[in-house]
């Protein structure tokens, strides 16, 4: 068992399709580098820290992407963030049985702000159009720098995340809210904290992830059962808006994760993160959300 | 521009908006209005509420164009809305509206007064046209804070950013980029009804082409046309 999380972005992408299947769009050879880095004296990398292709799974054609979380925390640049958007975009034509997301990324890449903030906002809106053509967009989330920013927005505009433990998913990060408001209001050194706000378990509890084990086989696995489009209707955001309206007024106040995991009626829910994958589905099976 | 200012300019023969402290909505002239003010801090709540606003409009009027009038300084920096998702509610915010789009009502943004980061991405950026009046301020993060961030010292940030668009706060910027379309200024009821007039293609995001055409973003264009358009023989 190979895990995820310590496996490069291509590492991930070869062990998730089937073998050999991949071919690399624009690959390093290409030098698709951010000229914006170079003009700033940074270090550039020949993929801009995403690599994007297609591939099989199973033997269904799919597009991927997956970013480099080692290369500026996967955070999204203008040639970063156009890959990500040409590929989405070859989807509405393609149709493949759907386009798989490799995310890990502190989202906007700050030493080009503006170009990094506007790719985020084009890759949102060739999801969105990808959803109403009907071709599944899933988010795969395990990399050790998690997903944040607008690529934690991006994240719940897809159809499904699949996201192990040992993930985060959030807007700002718990550094970025410790150093504008205080300690107080998060004290991103305390670890359990950062993971009981922020990681896979809190997510999955919440409805917005599947959780899996922290393993390549793990996420293929959950991924071929996932490859089904979820419509974007005014009756499914309606139902959506209940959801997370009810959320709000039930958790919105609540000072911790475990006070909420308390009020769905998780036995002992203090327990929780100490728990491995398969315990902690067992524990939480049938909570109300 | 204070929105008391803003809305007898954008709505000459009156207008109905209700305000709840930092939130706004209602209708003028048969636009919907959904707005915030005093550059507000975009939490689960207030995201919740605009999405809410979007559907009753989807259900109650269908086809009404929607005018976004978003000040925010950005996403709400809490714990505890970071507890319960706060992005998955700013991602439904951006669904809905997207939804709203598809099913025929025309959605146009205006910046009047600060417009940052995720606060800016799901509302006007989602927007089939964006705009800004001239003293709007739009930014992801001012200089010194990039340069502590960064690493990089503040003079050459200020240096590079007099001939790039890429970091530096400002609306000429964004308007260079393609993100804002244009500057509304005069008669800015009259801006409205032209803006309105405009036709956008739910597919079709031209900012891109406009960022090239205007000389302030040059690649995002074509890299995705290449990923696009690439043969797998010619990929290797």
């Amino acid at each position: 068992m190979s895990s995820w999380s310590e496996a490069t972005a291509r590492q991930r992408i070869a062990g998730l399709l089937d073998a050999g299947s991949f071919i690399e769009f624009l690959p390093p050879e290409r030098r698709a580098v951010s000229p914006h880095l170079r003009e700033l004296g940074q270090p550039a990398a020949f993929d801009d820290g995403v690599a994007v292709g297609r591939g099989t799974l199973d033997g269904q054609t799919v597009l991927i992407a997956a970013q480099e979380g080692a290369f500026m925390g996967g955070a999204v640049g203008e040639v970063h963030g156009a890959k990500i958007t040409g590929l989405l975009e070859r989807a509405r034509t393609e149709r493949p049985a759907a386009v798989l997301l490799l995310l890990e990324s502190g989202g906007v890449r700050l030493h080009e702000a503006n170009a990094g903030l506007i790719a985020v906002s084009e890759i949102m809106r060739a999801v969105l159009a990808l959803r109403a053509a009907g071709v599944p967009v899933i988010v795969l989330n395990g990399g050790r720098y998690g997903v944040f920013g607008g690529m934690g927005i991006t994240t719940c505009l897809c159809d499904t995340l699949i996201m192990s433990e040992e993930a985060r998913l959030g807007l700002s990060g718990p550094e970025v809210i410790e150093t504008t408001m205080g300690v107080e209001e998060f004290d991103a050194a305390d670890r359990a904290l950062v993971w009981r706000v922020t990681g896979g378990k809190n997510r999955t509890i919440l409805g917005e992830a599947t959780l899996v084990a922290d393993s390549i086989d793990a996420f293929r696995a959950a991924l071929v059962a996932a490859m089904q489009p979820k419509p974007l209707t005014l009756e499914t955001l309606e139902a959506e808006h209940a959801t997370l309206g009810n959320r709000l007024d039930r958790f919105g106040d609540m000072e911790d994760a475990v006070d909420i995991w308390a009020a769905m009626g998780i036995d002992n829910p203090q327990r929780l993160p100490l728990l491995d994958t398969d315990a902690f589905l067992q524990a939480v099976k049938g909570a109300g959300a | 521009m204070k929105i008391d200012d803003l809305l007898p300019q954008l709505f000459p023969n009156g207008y109905d908006i209700a305000f709840d402290g930092d939130y706004f909505a209602g209708q003028g002239d048969g636009v919907a209005v959904i707005g915030t003010r005093d550059r507000a801090a975009i939490g689960a709540e207030l995201a919740f509420r605009m999405a809410g606003e979007v559907l009753r409009i989807c259900r109650d009027h269908p086809g009404r164009p929607i005018l976004l009038l978003v000040d925010t300084l950005g996403q709400k920096m809490s714990r505890k809305d970071e507890t319960i998702c706060l992005n998955a509610y700013i991602a439904h915010l951006a669904k809905c509206l997207d939804v709203a789009r598809r099913r025929g009502h025309r959605i146009i943004g205006l910046v009047y007064g600060e417009a940052v980061s995720a606060g800016f991405l799901s509302s006007s950026l989602l927007a089939d046209a964006c705009y800004a009046l001239p003293e709007a301020e739009v930014k992801v993060m001012n200089l010194p804070a990039m340069s502590r961030v960064t690493k990089i010292p503040l003079e050459r940030l200020e240096a590079l950013s007099e001939t790039s668009a890429v970091f530096a706060p400002g609306v000429a910027n964004y308007i260079a980029m393609g993100a804002v379309r244009g500057l509304w200024e005069g008669d800015l009821a009259r801006c409205l009804q032209d803006a309105l007039a405009g036709q956008d293609d739910p597919d079709t995001d031209r900012r891109r082409e406009d960022g090239e055409a205007r000389g302030g973003r040059l690649l995002a264009c074509r890299v995705a046309a290449e990923v696009r358009g690439a043969v797998p023989n010619d990929a290797a």
